[in-house]
């Protein structure tokens, strides 16, 4: 008798995504929708979109969504979410737009304590307008605006995201995970699920940060792509849960 | 029809700030700046009283973009500013307009450029008429001239933002933000309301997935939204426009003016009459859209027109567009921080 043993997930529509090979987007949307179905929440659910390469995550989340502008993602869920609190409300940002544009809309949602789930895929680029200089590009990393690397004395060091939340009051579960191979995406389900289920019980404000190959602007072959994130974005970025206030 | 109600005295803010909540709005996100605040401090009270949201945002730029999350959700939603906030606000009044989602934006005007100071001035008529931010858009823009059209106006302004799906601009400035006069806080009928159900996102419970976005990628789709949208500030051009007219049957000169300018202007004018002058006034109330046609009418039969604005002349260009072209139209404007005396503006009408 034939089983099933793999099944898209209910809240992801039926289509080819426009991610390039070896593109972490996809994987994490595959999470965010296998979180949504786990805790029944498709019928219930608001995503929001940034600017960035996930920016039409409309057409692969069978679910409500709405687009931000660049950096503001969590000032709108913030409106989503105090206005209509038996929502679940999530975002789904890129390192462009939560930790440069957006500094400021992340760090005051998370320091309130916005009961939102904050997805946010680092993949060290600009991934949507080519490539360029990101907060969270590695010292010595070419970009097509760092074409000698990155240098802390010209361009700063990298923002490290979970870090800096972590101590923030209002954060209530904080966690980097990867999505190189199948155990890190394994790792990266449990937490984006732990993320929802902050949400739901009402803790406060609950951020995955996941490490994501850009291998198009990186220009490389999909699998060194994996292997670049593996071997030089953990070794700047540990992954870790730096926070979780019901563990 | 002259309303019955018992008449308080009230700040111009408080009366936009009661308006809000008669009207039904129940959140409003915003950033302190002079002027106008009054009407977060009152609302910080208030809407927790009525079932509401209020919240203090970080800056203008998470305020309005709180403001259309709340708006994408259903909710009657505002956020008030001045100035330098205002200009922060334009990326999110684009996105607002290009989403087609409603919300009313406060602009108790300051003088600028830059920092400015806390002076009366109407320099934001550009700002606020030709849209503001980027894009192809409009914002209807409301402009009051006393305490009670404060409270009406902002009454008006929810409906007019449901009705069209579109944000509303309330402008006014540190005069009537600030003064107090007797009004009225009841609205001449209950507000309108505006079935949301079919665009909202409220969860897909029992219905497709929804999405709104300004950005459309393929074929012709951004082109097209361009179009629905120049569709529906054609009817807001055709069903929208308002003005008050005074004293313009016999009148041989016409004074154009809006909000502070324009009781200013009535002033004058009251004296112009008294001393057998026959002037009138012509008072744009919405100033986009703007009420062309009734001051073409009156381009045809007054061929002296006297323009009188808070800035060096932008509500100015409007009329010159407008009215026949054997029309005289001469101009009075005190920059940001100036505001014109009756006595001015007489000099000028015997000058005109
Ligand atoms: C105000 C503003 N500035 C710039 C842009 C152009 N822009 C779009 S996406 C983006 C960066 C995206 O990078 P990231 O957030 O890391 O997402 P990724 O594409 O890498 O997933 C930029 C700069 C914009 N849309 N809005
Ligand atoms: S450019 Fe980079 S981030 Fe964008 S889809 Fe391609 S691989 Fe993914
Ligand atoms: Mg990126």
């Amino acid at each position: 008798m034939e089983t099933k043993v793999f099944a898209r997930p209910k809240s992801l529509t039926d289509v080819t995504t426009h991610y390039c090979p070896g593109c972490g987007h996809g994987v994490v949307h595959r999470l965010v929708a296998e979180a949504i179905d786990h805790f029944g929440l498709r019928d219930n659910t608001v995503g929001v979109a940034s600017a960035g390469c996930s920016v039409m995550m409309y057409k692969y989340f069978d679910v409500d969504t709405l687009e931000a502008a660049h950096g503001r993602a969590l000032a709108t869920a913030t409106g989503i979410k105090r206005t209509h609190p038996d929502l679940t409300v999530f975002t789904y940002q890129g390192d462009g737009d939560l930790a440069s544009i957006g500094l400021a809309e992340t760090i005051h949602a998370a320091n309130r304590g916005e009961k939102i789930t904050a997805i946010f895929v680092n993949n060290a680029v600009y991934g949507m307008t080519g490539g360029q200089m990101a907060p969270t590009t590695l010292p010595g990393q070419k970009t097509s605006t760092t074409p000698a690397g990155r240098t802390k004395a010209r361009e700063g060091s990298p923002l490290r995201m979970a870090e800096m939340l972590s101590q923030l009051d209002g954060v209530a579960f904080c966690q980097r995970v990867a999505v190189y191979d199948p155990d890190q995406i394994y790792e990266a389900r449990e937490a984006i699920f732990r993320a929802f289920e902050t949400q739901l019980e009402g803790l406060g404000f609950a951020f995955v940060e996941v490490l994501s190959a850009c291998p198009t602007n990186m220009r490389m072959k999909p699998i060194d792509g994996q292997h670049w994130v593996e071997e030089s974005m953990c070794k700047f970025y540990p992954l870790g849960t730096f926070k979780d206030d019901d563990a | 029809m002259e309303r019955c109600e018992r008449k308080t005295l009230t700040m111009g803010n408080i009366a936009v700030a009661e308006g809000a909540i008669q009207a039904g709005c129940r959140a409003y996100f915003g950033y302190p700046i002079t002027p106008q605040n009054e009407i977060p401090e009152y609302l910080s009270r208030r809407l927790p009283e009525v079932g509401g949201i209020f919240l203090q945002a970080e800056s203008e730029l998470a305020s309005i973009n709180m403001v259309l999350g709340a708006s994408a959700a259903g909710t009657r939603v505002m956020t008030s500013s001045s100035g330098p906030g205002i200009s922060l606000m334009q990326e999110g009044i684009s996105f607002l307009a290009g989403s087609q989602l409603p919300a009313v934006i406060v602009n108790v005007m300051r003088c600028g450029p830059g920092l400015g100071g806390i002076k009366p001035t109407q320099a934001d008529y550009f700002q606020a008429t030709r849209g503001g931010g980027h894009g192809d858009y409009r914002t209807l823009v409301l402009a009051p001239n006393n305490v009670q059209e404060m409270f009406d106006f902002t009454v008006r302004a929810f409906e007019l933002a449901d009705k069209y799906r579109n944000p509303v601009l309330i402008l006014a400035d540190a005069i009537l933000g600030q003064m107090k006069e007797p009004a009225t806080l009841v609205p001449e009928y209950p507000p309108l309301d505006f079935d949301k159900t079919d665009w909202i996102l409220n969860g897909a419970h029992q219905r497709p997935a929804r999405n709104l976005r300004s950005m459309y990628l393929e074929d012709d789709d951004q082109e097209d939204l361009n179009y629905v949208l120049q569709r529906k500030y054609e009817r807001m051009e055709q069903d929208e426009p308002l003005a008050e007219e005074r004293w313009t049957e016999d009148a041989g000169l016409l004074v154009v003016a809006f909000g502070t300018s324009a009781r200013v202007a009535r002033a004058a004018v009251t004296q112009a009459r008294n001393e057998g002058i026959r002037a009138g006034v012509f008072r744009p109330i919405t100033l986009y859209p703007y009420p062309r046609a009734a001051l073409r009418a009156l381009g045809e039969r007054i061929k002296r027109m006297l323009v009188v604005e808070m800035n060096c002349g932008q509500m100015l260009e409007d009329v010159l567009a407008i009215v026949p072209p054997d029309v005289e139209v001469r101009f009075h404007g005190r920059p940001g921080g100036g505001v014109p005396t009756p006595d001015e503006i007489l000099e000028k009408i015997k000058e005109s």
